[in-house]
């Protein structure tokens, strides 16, 4: 757990808009273990999702170096996987054809990895849903196929920009604990997750480390150990340390939206 | 139980349809209307298999033309689509040209087929074929370009090449916006047909048309309009089915 998979030094994104050069994050130094998993939490526009991007190698950063498995990142780097917010599958293809999909646009052998893509629907719960089209499954089942995709091609990272963002509160829980299983959190063998999202809750259930970042331009303003024990469950939610932890995290975005409001 | 759910939703239709053919066939018989002016339903009726117009032919040569047309439109259209979508270079060389090239009025231009191309189902079809390609190349292009940005990140995460996005992605993304403009195009390529039989033909139901014009046969005129809408909804139909089977995740997408 030692190793570093991911490695950030001093990166740093502007970009170009209408009204001029905006800066959406500065000096992000930040540190990613093999099977860690590390939530990126913080106001709207803080660039979390950008920093998500600039990783996976889809947006390059204008300042710093990202590294990823000891790797200068200059393009997008094909050994990950990546989940978004919306499920975004396509609509004509059954859900075992949208799981493929990685392996055919990596101009891999798609029908030698069926085998792995049924397993992968198991595990989630899809199976009887393979030869389904995605309008025919609720949205949380969706992101479910989503994320099998996203597992297909075995990648030891994972990339989750809000993934149950569009989700109601009650499925949100039930993905939680269901990615939690589906990682394997005691596996030794568990991948790495870089996760962003706006829960604070969320954020503290499944993360080894939370990361609070602030808004424009984001910058890092508390990097923070979660050591509520795992195999987590609902019951850990409950606990005095994941109550405490929380509000710290609550009070510390709550000071800095404040101020960023009143500067806007 | 599917024929009388069918029946609830159009017997207002065919009651109304019934109405006014009555009422048509009633007031042609009881006010002496002169048939040159406006010939009774039943006489049209008889005119439609009339043995002194060779209907088959006609029909044949209209339904050649109209499907040429139509064929001819869905391919120059979604080829040009395609190299909009395809190339920015090629959207800005080619846009303009087509705006400027769509507001011609395209019925003017038959006079000229006839100079360069003469008579003959060919330059039929072309008319036929430049009123309604129009529509196809811009939901073509639309519907290439309407891809989750999300979408076209994780082709670019697996280094996937241009052509295969188009292939696995976008051009079956666009595939409805494709077949709707098609439905467009079914009729366009009637008035085409048409409009071309009108300026120089010897054949078609359009040339069946002007013909009636001398001999004061209107209800043969009237007998080759039912025809022509006859072909023209059979393709329509047609369209709406194979659109139906072909993108059926798309239903009520326009």
């Amino acid at each position: 757990m030692n190793d570093r998979l991911i490695d950030l030094d001093k990166v740093g994104m502007i970009y170009e808009a209408a009204s001029g050069p905006v800066e959406a994050l500065a000096g992000i130094s930040l540190t990613v273990g093999m099977g860690e998993f590390v939530s990126l939490v913080g106001p709207s526009g803080c660039g979390k999702s950008t920093l998500l991007r600039i990783v996976a190698g889809l947006r390059p950063a204008t300042a710093g170096t990202v590294k990823v498995a000891g790797r200068q990142v200059t393009r997008p780097i094909a050994d990950i996987g990546m989940v978004f917010q919306q499920p975004v599958l396509l609509k004509w293809r059954s859900i075992l054809q949208n799981v493929l999909l990685p392996a055919e646009l990596a101009g891999k052998d798609a029908s030698g990895l069926k085998k792995r893509a049924h397993e992968l629907l198991e595990m989630a719960g899809l199976n009887g849903f393979a030869e389904k089209l995605p309008r025919e499954l609720s949205g949380g089942m969706q992101q479910r196929a989503a994320l099998c995709r996203a597992l297909l091609l075995d990648p030891p990272l994972l990339l989750m920009d809000e993934p149950f963002g569009a989700l109601d509160a009650m499925t949100r829980d039930d993905m939680a604990l269901e990615l939690l299983r589906i990682w394997g959190e005691t596996s030794a063998s568990r991948k790495t997750i870089l996760f962003v999202t706006h829960s604070i809750p969320e954020a503290v259930f499944l993360s080894d480390r939370v990361v609070v970042m602030s808004a424009r331009p984001g910058r890092i303003a508390a990097d923070i150990r979660i050591d509520v024990p795992r195999p987590r469950t609902i019951e850990s939610r409950a606990s005095e340390k994941f109550g405490r932890i929380s509000l710290d995290i609550f009070k510390l975005l709550s000071n800095r939206t404040e101020a960023t409001t009143v500067a806007a | 139980m599917k024929m009388k759910a069918l029946a609830r939703q159009y017997w207002p239709t065919i009651v109304l349809f019934v109405s006014l053919l009555a009422i048509w066939q009633l007031a042609v018989s009881y006010s002496g209307i002169r048939a040159y002016l406006l010939p009774a339903p039943m006489s049209v009726l008889e005119s439609l298999w009339a043995p002194e117009v060779p209907w088959a032919q006609h029909v044949w040569t209209t339904t050649w033309e109209i499907i040429g047309a139509f064929f001819m439109a869905a391919a120059v259209g979604v080829m040009l689509g395609v190299a909009i979508a395809w190339s920015p270079l090629i959207a800005n060389a080619l846009v303009p040209f087509l705006v400027f090239l769509n507001t011609l009025p395209k019925v003017a231009i038959a006079p000229l087929f006839l100079v360069w191309m003469g008579y003959g189902i060919f330059p039929n079809m072309l008319m036929g074929a430049l009123i309604g390609f129009f529509p196809v190349v811009i939901n073509t292009a639309v519907g290439l370009s309407q891809v989750e940005a999300d979408m076209l990140d994780l082709g670019r995460v697996f280094n996937a090449p241009k052509w295969l996005i188009f292939a696995k992605i976008r051009i079956p993304n666009a595939l409805p916006y494709i077949l709707s403009s098609l439905k467009i195009t079914a009729t366009a390529a009637v008035v085409g047909a048409i409009v071309g039989e009108f300026v120089a033909s010897q054949r078609g139901l359009g040339y069946v048309i002007v013909t009636t014009q001398s001999s004061m046969n209107t209800s043969v005129a009237f007998a080759a309009l039912i025809w022509i809408s006859a072909v023209g909804l059979a393709l329509y139909g047609l369209v709406v089915l194979v659109a139906h089977l072909w993108a059926p995740w798309a239903e009520g997408i326009d």
